[in-house]
């Protein structure tokens, strides 16, 4: 039997922590001054984290409400979608003879363009490094805020800035831009390419832009936090794996958006000044235009060099919750602290030289492909490490199967499913037949979409009660979960089997070609799956609302029994985090279960003759 | 607006939040240069001649540098006049290396190189184009230099000397990165 000890935070922090003179310039909250300041143009990182959350959430029901649509359109090609009228305007067209409605083409390609942008950049970039790399790393490196809380504010705003310009360009009368949402020239270099490549593209590219300055502006903030403002004996090697995620994930953004802003001016140039960067000799109508001699695989360099970092930086931040998350409710130490951080560092690494595996069919010299092919295969092995770390840190750990930690086991086989299928696509032989297949669209969702959503909810049900003071619904957590597992199978499963028979993405309808029109049923059978999974998910905001106002109030600091810094400060934390002292750290961040204590709080000193856990 | 509570022994942050910018702006150009030699590798590609205004504005933003960095030691040395006169200098200087790239581009569209002819071309300009874009911000930073030198009292403070370096350290940077651009631009030919 163990012996139960609880920790008096506050005795702990006022009697070890240090003095750093918060409270000597001025004698309230200065910041906290009114409700503009508060809520809106706030420089406080806890406000600025739940403000990337709820919009990314709202980019999150767009975006999966986008795919609901063309689902529908795939699975039911010949029902009427009459009743989207009212929604979709003369994106609809009504046969007047019939009375079917149908989508029309030009706008399946938009949603299905906007739906990546929106789910890669808005909700798991911004809406999910966005939100835990504010919220968790003052909290838990102890320090007040942000190195420059005024940027950090900025990089909500330009990030607000970009959605507001995206959301804008929904309602263009041309429709917004549909050339996939890796904006391949020449449909995003030719504003005549389609309907979409005119004042959707033009507004897409703004947005993203200003995108890029948010990304960067947070990651300069979140680097220099983590390397300047830790509070006292927070050491690296006492980081969480938290820290470690979003360090190494701002580091990836800060080094490979630029590029992509690069690659972007240059495409501006060839839409508006005439530039052939990305074009060569086109006819348009028999007519030739004026551009010759560009490249459009430049295009695809210089994109996926940060778009392969970019897989990263949405997986990364989703490894680290789960990581922090699984060893709180495992009550155990997460197995093989170090090799996490070293797979982080090298899966960092590696990101940055397999871009090209994105570009086999793209007509790279096939020599130069087998550089690309043996880096990103060797990318399974920290994968490996860390996936077989959360399975050992599982093993014999005195679970409590809660929403959080129900996620976290989720994240698990999300990343497992979609891992194994990457070393299939990793492989430039096989990529002929499987590439631009639903064999691809299966893969990335499981392992960078499903996974990655998977571990920000682990992190939105554990820190809940963090950031909002009370706890979220337990059963509606668990109905989420399951529902969200199962279901998320039923939709990416099946699209293996149609990527192995060589069904190609984005095509508008299927019935129509003989050799996919019998797949019929198994796109009905993916697009029910997608209708229950969406109705789970608005479950989870229903829940996310309601409890923000009505859930469990949170009555101890520490509900959890979690030993990082973030569970020390007051229930409702002002601005600065800690009312008096800054705690000072002692130990490493997952002292679970050790010489028989259930857990002992980072900031708790040594006992005599006790020795580090790593 | 800054919450220091880190010792002193640690690296400034705002100093490292610059440096940190830095290292992207060094891959945004790192990301065009090497978009150029790709482009280059594919053939189709026009042979020229920088024209030689190129070098007098490089001479410029190193006078620039050298202006500035004197004007920093003058600032420590407690030399109030040497200090605002050798600042007034480098934004002079600054503002007579956006001259000089404007002139250059002036020279390559007489040679016959358009922004939307040949790559290699459009290469050129773009590539400048985005450095003088980020020289303007340190002109920005230099101006506000200024009126730190000359609206404020003449005071050697810390905060003071940790502001002024700010500025420096982005200059040498813009200056810096052209030199590479040249480098570069004159070995790929």
């Amino acid at each position: 039997m163990s012996d139960i000890i609880t920790y008096d935070e506050k005795v702990l922090i006022e009697e070890n922590g240090f003095d750093d003179h918060f409270h000597d310039h001025h004698h309230e909250d200065k910041y906290k001054s009114n409700f503009i300041s508060t809520y809106i143009f706030s420089m406080d990182h806890k406000m600025i984290a739940r403000q990337f959350l709820i919009t990314g959430m709202i980019w999150a029901i767009i975006g999966a409400a986008m795919s609901i649509i063309f689902r529908l359109q795939l699975g039911f090609p010949d029902e009427s979608l009459a009743w989207l009228k009212p929604l979709l305007g003369k994106w609809i067209t009504i046969n007047a003879e019939t009375g079917i409605g149908s989508l029309q083409p030009e706008f399946y390609y938009a949603l299905v363009t906007m739906h990546g942008t929106i789910i890669v950049f808005f909700v798991l970039t911004a809406g999910l490094s966005g939100t835990f790399s504010n919220l968790l790393i003052p909290l838990q490196l102890g320090a007040r805020d942000m190195a420059s809380p005024f940027l950090n504010m900025l990089s909500y705003w330009f990030f607000f800035l970009a959605s507001v310009i995206m959301f804008y360009s929904l309602f263009l009368s041309t429709g917004p831009f549909s050339g996939g949402w890796t904006a391949y020239p020449p449909l995003s270099a030719l504003p005549q390419a389609s309907i979409g490549s005119g004042a959707g593209m033009t507004l897409w590219t703004v947005s993203l832009v200003l995108f890029v300055v948010s990304v960067l502006l947070g990651g300069i903030n979140y680097i220099t936090t983590v390397l300047n403002l830790r509070t006292k004996g927070m050491t690296f090697w006492r980081m969480p794996l938290t820290i470690w995620a979003f360090f190494v994930t701002a580091i990836l953004g800060l080094l490979s958006f630029p590029v992509l802003a690069s690659g972007f001016f240059l495409l501006m140039c060839d839409r508006g000044l005439g530039t052939s960067f990305y074009l060569s000799e086109i006819f348009v109508g028999g007519a030739a235009l004026d551009f010759a001699g560009g490249s459009p695989v430049l295009y695809q360099h210089l994109f996926w060099f940060l778009g392969h970092p970019e897989v990263y930086i949405i997986i990364l931040p989703a490894m680290g919750l789960v990581s922090e998350v699984m060893a709180v409710h495992a009550r155990k130490p997460i197995f093989g602290y170090k090799f996490m951080v070293y797979s982080i560092l090298a899966i960092g690494f590696l990101s940055f030289i397999v871009w090209a595996h994105h570009m086999f069919m793209s007509g790279v010299n096939p020599f130069i492909s087998n550089f690309f092919v043996v880096f990103t295969l060797i990318i399974a092995v920290p994968s490996a490490i860390k996936v077989f770390n959360w399975i050992a840190t599982l093993y014999k750990g005195n679970l409590r199967l809660n929403t959080p930690m129900l996620f976290c086991i989720g994240f698990v086989s999300m990343f497992i499913s979609g891992g194994l299928t990457g070393v299939f696509l990793g492989n430039s032989a096989i990529d002929i037949q499987m590439h631009d297949t639903y064999f691809v669209v299966a893969h990335f969702h499981i392992v960078m979409g499903i996974a990655a959503f998977f571990g920000m909810y682990a992190g939105v049900y554990h820190w809940y009660p963090r950031m909002f003071g009370r706890f979220m619904n337990e059963t509606i957590g668990k109905i989420h979960f399951w529902a969200t597992l199962i279901g998320a199978y039923a939709i990416f499963w099946p699209m293996h089997y149609l990527g192995l028979a060589g069904v190609p993405r984005r095509y508008y309808r299927f019935d129509s070609f003989d050799a996919f029109s019998s797949f019929s049923s198994m796109n009905q059978f993916i697009t029910i799956a997608a209708i229950v999974v969406f109705f789970a998910q608005i479950l989870m905001v229903i829940n996310f609302f309601y409890s923000m106002y009505y859930g469990k109030k949170m009555t101890t600091k520490n509900p959890w029994g979690a030993s990082t810094l973030e569970w020390t400060t007051p229930i409702n934390a002002g601005h600065g985090n800690w009312d008096g002292n800054l705690p000072v750290v002692h130990r490493w961040p997952y002292d679970y279960g050790k010489n028989g204590q259930d857990f002992i709080p980072q900031i708790a000193p040594m006992a005599e003759g006790e020795e580090d856990s790593h | 607006m800054v919450f220091n509570t880190s010792d002193n022994s640690r690296i400034n942050p705002q100093k490292f939040a610059l440096w940190s910018a830095m290292a992207s702006i060094v891959m945004m150009f790192a990301a065009l240069s090497s978009a150029y030699i790709v482009r280059q590798a594919q053939g189709n590609w026009l042979e020229f001649q920088l024209p030689s205004m190129f070098y007098v504005s490089t001479i410029v933003i190193l006078l620039s540098s050298l202006t500035l960095h004197n004007s920093y030691r003058s600032f420590l040395a407690g030399k109030e006049k040497q200090y605002k006169s050798l600042l007034v200098a480098t934004f002079v200087l600054g503002l007579g290396f956006i001259v000089a790239q404007y002139l250059g581009w002036q020279r390559l569209y007489a040679l016959g190189v358009d922004l939307k002819g040949n790559p290699s071309g459009s290469f050129i300009y773009v590539i400048t184009f985005l450095h003088v874009a980020h020289v303007l911000g340190g002109i920005a930073c230099l101006i506000v230099a200024m009126f730190h030198a000359f609206a404020l009292k003449f005071n050697v403070t810390k905060r003071r000397k940790h502001r002024f370096e700010l500025v420096v350290h982005y200059w040498h940077f813009v200056d810096l990165l052209w030199v590479y651009l040249l480098v570069f631009l004159m070995i790929s030919k």
